[in-house]
């Protein structure tokens, strides 16, 4: 079976409900696709087992890409291509240069660490999300399995959802 | 992880202030003294008295200037010429007759006692603005930095005492002959400050500071007290409302102590910085000391209530702190830096371009910058104890050395610095002053409940989740 294509979808009212079910369906070893909940539930990163963003070591490099940038630039402005002799201070001052260089060791790390974001989370204005079920933007819980991911068909994990309390049980075909 | 709280929570807890625990307090105490005073016998002879050294300090610092490079000679000439009259007047001004071991240590002395009185008040601090902030998480850990302020009963007197004292020795600006249009010594510029700068102002000021903040902390201890008793919020609403006009008060107090106490040192040099920059570092200090206190108390069993979400945020205001000290150090020197006015450059000459400071002055930068910086930069080393532990003990030693970068240069000219005494002397007192800081800290913490109970938040607290 392709994945991505056909899922299981179940819908629970309550977040607590949704929490358990998420530790109990972990806990049997059944794969779950995601979770899509109406507001950012605390503690569901953890329930899912996901791990730490790898997002600050992309925002360390490319700060450090900032650092460099600035110094190259102004040593070689500065000390080189047309040295100044500015209130007597040596051409190439580094306590003069550490304000612009943290500035673009700051626009270099949040530029850079906002596009890594977008890209690896796949945030480009033309994508379509994936939408299971309408109401997890209002009020639902929405937990779904890919049925390629796991071994059980879709019987099975229809009534794992209904034991752990969700109130719809349904299967949905993506097109793409 | 963080999600589940299995751990049962005992929000009973008091601290013991046992023997055992005051014994090592008074061993490290005694130790202090004995080191103290095998440096004043090291300090008496080897030579330099008081007579000649105030005369050739000046003269020293601009050969030693010259020596090491043109540039700063010619900052070293200016800061001499600056407010004419000033290297006159500095050398006659006074600590003629005591020698340079007497003048070290008093130096020392108030160097300690400034610093110990910022880190109890700004314990208060902490916990004012954590009430004001309607603050959940630091339910837990408040009765630590609570307890801070009962040093205050030690440094409100001795701050007095040792300006009655000493004050001519410390403060250049109280010697009498520098407002007096006769005499030779007579300071224009000082002259021109005297409205603020003079003894029964300066006295009445420390007075206010010490009687609004132990009122405000007498007042807070009250209503915590209160509420270990009867669970009722009127005492947190209580407390809201006192931590509120504190945080008034503090606002210009801190800033105006800082003036007092350690900027009229160099009574010619002035920066507007330089009550946030004394600030940024008393907090940071008083942070390293509450986290430290709380890892080592969790250590011994106590507060079982604080997990790795707390440390985490006690780690990221250590960290945000120290980077916040940086920032005020090093805005005040790139604007003196640049604009190379004399009068302020003065300052800089004295702790830069000299042999005695130059080295202390990157070694405060590396202990109270780039140590934290990059050790506290992971996410884990800030939930991590052992982590919070080194680093807590660098940033307090750092700040102490910057208390020295800003106390020492005024009193002892060029021959401060880091020399054999010094491991003597100035650690000693550095121990003794610790010792005397945590024996009242500790007492204030065993006499309430060690958490704040009936705090209205102490769930939220419990249940503290940083991702």
């Amino acid at each position: 079976m392709e994945k991505g294509k056909n899922f299981v979808v179940g819908v629970f009212d309550e977040e607590t409900v949704m929490m358990s079910a998420v530790e109990n369906i972990r806990s049997k070893g059944v794969k779950i696709h995601e979770v899509y909940t109406p507001y950012p539930v605390h503690g569901l990163d953890n329930a899912l087992g996901y791990n730490y963003s790898n997002l600050p070591i992309a925002g360390f490099l490319f700060g450090i890409c900032g650092t460099i940038t600035a110094l190259t630039m102004m040593i070689w402005m500065l000390g080189f291509d047309w040295p100044m002799d500015i209130g007597g201070k040596p051409h190439i001052p580094l306590p003069a240069f550490i304000p612009i260089t943290f500035e673009l060791t700051v626009l270099f790390c949040a530029l850079g660490m906002t596009g890594t974001f977008f890209v690896a989370s796949n945030l480009k204005p033309w994508s379509q999300p994936d939408m299971f079920d309408p109401r997890s933007v209002d009020d639902k819980f929405v937990i779904t399995f890919d049925l390629a991911s796991n071994k059980q068909d879709s019987a099975q994990l229809k009534s794992l959802l209904s034991e752990s309390g969700a109130s719809e049980v349904t299967t949905k075909s993506l097109a793409n | 992880m963080a999600h589940h709280h299995n751990t049962s929570v005992n929000l009973d807890e008091k601290f013991v202030f046992s023997s055992e625990i005051k014994k090592k307090l008074f061993m490290l105490i005694g130790a202090g003294v004995i080191l103290v005073i095998i440096g004043i016998f090291l300090a008496m002879n080897s030579g330099h008295h008081g007579a000649e050294h105030a005369d050739a300090a000046t003269a020293t610092l601009t050969a030693d200037a010259h020596a090491s490079d043109a540039h700063g000679a010619a900052h070293a000439a200016e800061a001499a010429h600056a407010g004419h009259g000033d290297a006159h007047a500095e050398g006659h001004g006074g600590h003629g007759e005591k020698p340079t071991w007497a003048l070290r240590l008093i130096k020392d002395l108030w160097q300690n006692n400034i610093f110990f009185a910022g880190i109890a008040a700004m314990g208060i601090f902490f916990v004012a603005f954590n009430y004001v902030a309607w603050a959940g998480w630091s339910a837990a850990v408040q009765r630590i930095p609570s307890a801070f302020g009962n040093y205050l009963w030690v440094a409100a007197p001795l701050t007095i005492v040792l300006f009655v004292a000493f004050g001519h020795d410390l403060f250049h600006w109280t010697h009498e002959s520098l407002y007096d249009p006769k005499s030779a010594d007579y300071d224009e510029l000082l002259d021109g400050k005297k409205a603020f700068l003079n003894t029964p102002f300066f006295i009445g000021r420390t007075i206010v500071y010490f009687a609004l903040w132990l009122f405000s902390w007498t007042t807070l201890r009250k209503y915590q007290k209160n509420e270990d008793v009867a669970a009722d919020v009127k005492w947190w609403h209580k407390s809201t409302v006192t931590s509120a006009f504190f945080l008034i008060f503090f606002g210009v107090t801190s800033s105006m102590c800082a003036w007092d106490w350690a900027m009229s040192m160099d009574p010619h040099f002035f920066s507007t910085m330089f009550g946030w920059y004394v600030f940024a570092s008393w907090f940071v200090t008083a942070l390293a000391f509450v986290t430290l206190i709380i890892v080592v108390l969790k250590e011994n069993g106590y507060l079982s209530i604080v997990n790795e979400n707390h440390l985490h945020d006690l780690g990221k205001f250590i960290f945000a702190f120290s980077i916040f000290w940086t920032y005020v150090w090093f805005e005040q020197f790139l604007l003196i830096y640049y604009a190379n006015i004399p009068e302020e450059v003065g300052y800089f000459v004295q702790r830069l371009k000299t042999d005695a400071y130059t080295p202390i002055f990157f070694l405060t930068l590396f202990l109270n910058f780039f140590f934290p910086f990059l050790v506290l930069m992971t996410r884990g080393s800030k939930r991590l104890g052992i982590m919070l532990k080194i680093v807590c003990v660098v940033v307090i030693l750092g700040h102490w050395f910057d208390f020295y970068m800003i106390t020492t240069p005024p009193v002892l000219k060029q021959e401060g610095g880091l020399d054999g005494i010094f491991l003597f002397m100035e650690l000693g007192l550095g121990m003794i002053f610790v010792g005397v800081f945590l024996f009242m800290v500790l007492t204030a913490l065993s006499k309430l409940n060690l958490i704040a109970k009936h705090h209205p938040m102490i769930e939220e607290s419990i249940h503290h989740d940083v991702f």
